[in-house]
């Protein structure tokens, strides 16, 4: 006899709370991770701290976590070696190790949950986790997301050849994976990121031909400018990159031009690093529910933070750059437009933009159906942004429907941000219009095999259907009512497909 | 009926999903002067979000549905990425017995459909693999489309006819004098109608309650995954392993299936919850299903929150009170059906009943005495785990 009041097909009592749990999970290993996972330590918690790094050379391949550019050695597929350089790069894990934090590397978190509105049947919060091998759960009472940052980067000819890359990756093939594949850099960007990553440069032996900055001035601090123009670097000023050209192994030049007077200049390089901006890696916190706002002072979408650690989830806490980037200001994504402004003026409308799906500006724009569909239809040619825009405000979820911009392996981190501020450009509008184009578990893309659920508990195998189980709704029409639908019933149960 | 204004319409259809679209693309093709009306974007709900399948034997609109589909990108001018032709596959006997049911219902209904042995299943389906036990092959008819791209095309095709769209204006209140909807009361203002179609998903039942017509529903949120491409497959349109879905025509894998969870939706509609853990089962029934393919990322997921009736199964009705009120929910399985039921609903705004198939099963009229407590009774209301775990120790 059936209780009143259950649906056995429903998803309530077949996600089992997680074998494992662990007072407070820091994701990001970091210092900002490290140190919130030393205090809650010292504070008498018991606390797991899972870092990606090293990050496999198949996602690195992807372009995940950060924009790596395959500028990178071989030396990454030695997986031993890596652990070692990354433990070593980093004291605070080995203080974390000895203070009795239990340490993880080389594990992603690629989605968290926690109980609420329409996820009422899960038993406790949870995280899922990941190594290259396997996918797990982890319940956790309290969350910190230490997840870092990530570099904005932006198309130009060329950009999607190996030695294009962002400055977080350049930072982290030098600091933390000692496998950095280049030896001569163009910079794109002059404001502090750009500074920053320039001087590391020079200290770990590398050539810095220049800094190339699309705004009139200089944009760090005159010391900086000064001390690298000391050491050789030059700064120009007022220039766009046109194109990236290289060969089999990838960049060999940069050409700018000053759009002002149309003057090329070349740029010999072997990478081209794009330090125009750093934004908040907040996509765990938006699978979570977590609130965001477009918040240019802390570099793009971020956490809705009061005090900066608290999230509007009770049970999940921010701490480092995810909460905010140091040194963004009011004028950080202003800047990221103005860069993209520039770019979108001097570049041939073909260039790529969703380097996955081969999305270029132009179709992009043109909100084009993708090429596989062949040629458009005479209704879409004639349609654009500008007509999409009548009937609403800009966003970028519906247009990366339309056109796949952002819908390919590497999960938009190549193009999302550019492709809002295309949008922003395009309908003369600040980025702060374009609202975020949501993220989705799993947050790193993992095998089908890897993140499957072998383990699944017996109510989710023994109520399995394809859709919710109704009966009644299968039978076919014309026996609704007859004698037959009983024997209708009987032979299809609650399944069919759909 | 009055002349076209702008501050109404001759129709006004509130709800700018898969069925309220194609109604009010209908409409337009047939002249008349049509505003939707949306709480947010075109066919950002379920609408946008499912298996694309469209192969319904089950509905009174299924004729309809298979003679429409193959015609649709061509009437709407712009794709949907139709594709004809579907082959469900077993991997257990049990599900093999299930599928020859369903093979038998279409052919009950004149439908050819073959039976397959796993060498033939693995020609149509290149990354099913040792395991297949035999399947079923749906030819010329069945088959899947791109629910995104379609809903986009309902959108413009109606535009192109002059229908309006109001994206971002949430239907209010709906407003009756006399017998008859007069119109619509939205924060954008009042519009005033001849006739009205409520198409509103999950929010229905709250609008239709304030003129007095009780359309029961119990919203619900069902999930699907997404793999990065793979070479295309003979066949596209390939499942089976309890999961509906498809193989896209850009070569992703996307599948959906299992547990649903029951939500309670205000008139602002669901909240956003795209996804749960679930998608570590789904990717375990995938790689199951083609194992030649459990190399593949997930690269995402996302969810739809659909509205089903106590018995699963459609209104569509044009009601006696208020009498140009016309009233429609696909309880769950909407997307495919679509073109047929707005050829339906055009029929029942304009002609008073539908031309090509007999819906007096799906009136409204049936759901008159149910009690108010029946999502209590189904269980079809948010559970909790414990909750869940208590009610299974009580049935053993």
């Amino acid at each position: 006899m059936s209780v009143r009041g259950f649906d056995p097909k429903a998803q309530a009592g077949k996600v089992p709370p997680p074998r494992r749990r662990v007072e407070v999970l820091v994701v990001g290993g970091g210092p900002a991770g490290a140190a919130a996972a030393l205090e809650a330590r010292a504070g008498g918690a018991q606390v797991l701290l899972i870092d990606e790094n090293p990050v496999s050379a198949g996602l690195m391949g992807l372009d995940v976590p950060h924009y790596w550019g395959g500028r990178y050695t071989t030396a990454v597929h030695t997986r031993a070696r890596m652990l070692e350089h990354v433990f070593s790069a980093n004291p605070a894990l080995e203080a974390a190790v000895e203070a009795g934090v239990e340490v993880e590397l080389a594990v992603s978190c690629w989605g968290a949950w926690v109980p609420g509105y329409g996820l009422a049947s899960l038993p406790h919060p949870i995280a899922g986790l990941a190594d290259e091998e396997r996918a797990w759960t982890v319940g956790f009472d309290r969350l910190i997301l230490a997840t870092g940052a990530r570099d904005v980067v932006l198309s130009f000819k060329g950009w999607d050849q190996p030695g294009v890359m962002g400055a977080r990756a350049l930072q982290a093939l030098l600091t933390t994976y000692d496998a950095f594949a280049g030896r001569r850099l163009a910079i794109l960007g002059s404001g502090p990121p750009a500074m920053a990553v320039a001087r590391l440069a020079l200290a770990r032996g590398l050539e810095v031909a220049a800094l190339i900055e699309v705004r009139g001035t200089v944009q760090g601090p005159s010391a900086d400018h000064e001390a690298l123009t000391a050491a050789g670097v030059e700064f120009l000023t007022g220039r766009v990159p046109t194109v990236a050209v290289g060969g089999a192994d990838g960049v060999e030049r940069l050409e700018v031009r000053d759009p002002a007077t149309g003057a090329r200049r070349v740029v010999d390089c072997d990478t081209v690093v794009q330090a125009i901006g750093l934004t908040p890696v907040v996509e765990l916190l938006d699978v979570l529910g977590g609130a965001l706002a477009m918040q240019p002072a802390l570099g793009g979408y971020a956490p809705v933070s009061p005090g900066g650690t608290r999230t509007s989830l009770a049970e999940v806490f921010v701490a480092g750059d995810v909460a905010g980037i140091p040194g963004a200001s009011e004028g950080t994504v202003a800047y990221q437009q103005a860069w993209m402004r520039a770019l979108m003026a001097t570049s041939e409308p073909e260039v790529v933009v969703c380097q996955c799906e081969e999305v270029s500006r132009e179709a992009l724009l043109a909100v084009r159906q993708p090429t596989y569909l062949g040629e458009p239809s005479p209704s879409l040619a004639a349609r654009d942004l500008g007509r999409l825009l009548e009937d609403g405000p800009a966003n970028q979820d519906q247009i990366k429907r339309l056109t796949r911009a952002g819908m390919g392996p590497c999960q938009g981190r190549r193009c999302r941000e550019q492709v809002a501020l295309m949008l922003a450009c395009a309908s003369n509008q600040t980025a702060d219009h374009i609202p975020l184009a949501s993220y989705r578990a799993p947050v790193r893309p993992l095998p089908l095999s890897v993140l499957a659920a072998w383990d699944e508990a017996p109510a989710m195998s023994a109520h399995w259907d394809v859709w919710f189980g109704i009966t009644s709704q299968w039978i076919p029409y014309a026996d609704v009512g007859t004698e037959r639908e009983s024997f209708e019933a009987g032979v299809l149960g609650g399944e069919a497909p759909l | 009926m009055s002349a076209p204004s702008r501050t109404g319409a001759q129709v006004l259809v509130i709800g700018a999903g898969v069925t309220g679209l194609s109604a009010a693309w209908w409409l337009a093709r047939s002249g008349v002067d049509v505003l939707v009306l949306d709480k947010g974007l075109v066919g950002w709900e379920a609408s946008g979000r499912n298996g694309g399948g469209a192969s319904h034997y089950q509905s009174p609109l299924f004729h309809e549905e298979q003679r429409l589909w193959p015609l649709m990108d061509d009437l709407l001018g712009y794709s949907t990425e139709y594709r004809r032709e579907r082959v469900i596959f077993a991997t257990t006997e049990h599900h093999l017995a299930h599928y020859r049911q369903i093979a038998r219902q279409c052919r009950d209904l004149g439908y050819q459909v073959d039976d397959l042995d796993p060498a033939q299943v693995r020609e149509f389906v290149t990354l099913a693999g040792d395991n297949v036990l035999g399947g079923i092959h749906l030819l010329r008819f069945g088959g899947q489309a791109n629910p995104q791209r379609t809903v986009q095309a309902y959108a413009w095709a109606l535009q192109d006819l002059g229908g309006r769209i109001l994206q971002h204006t949430p239907a209010v209140r709906i407003l009756a004098a006399g017998g008859r909807v007069t119109g619509v009361e939205t924060p954008r203002g009042v519009f005033g109608c001849d006739q009205l179609v409520v198409a509103a998903g999950p929010q229905g039942e709250r609008l239709l309650a304030q003129v007095g017509v009780r359309l029961p529903l119990a919203p619900a949120r069902a999930e699907m995954i997404v793999t990065e491409p793979a070479p295309l497959m003979p066949v596209g349109g390939a499942d089976g392993n309890g999961m509906y879905g498809r193989q896209t025509l850009r070569g992703n894998l996307a599948y959906g299936g299992g547990p649903h969870e029951w939500m309670d939706v205000d008139e602002t509609g669901p909240q956003t919850r795209p996804s749960t853990p679930l998608l570590r089962n789904l990717a375990r029934r995938v790689a199951e299903l083609l194992p030649k393919a459990a190399h593949l990322r997930v690269i995402r997921s996302w969810a739809g929150v659909v509205e089903n009736t106590p018995d699963g199964r459609p209104v569509i009705d044009r009601l006696d009170d208020p009498g140009n009120l016309t009233v429609a929910t696909m309880s769950s399985v909407g997307f495919g059906l679509s073109p047929a039921t707005g050829h339906a609903i055009r029929d029942l705004v304009l002609d008073g009943r539908c031309s090509f198939a007999d819906l007096a099963k799906l009136s409204i009229k049936r759901f008159e005495g149910l009690p108010d407590d029946w999502r209590e009774a189904k269980g079809w209301r948010p559970t909790t785990h414990a909750q869940a775990l208590e009610a299974m120790a009580e049935q053993e």
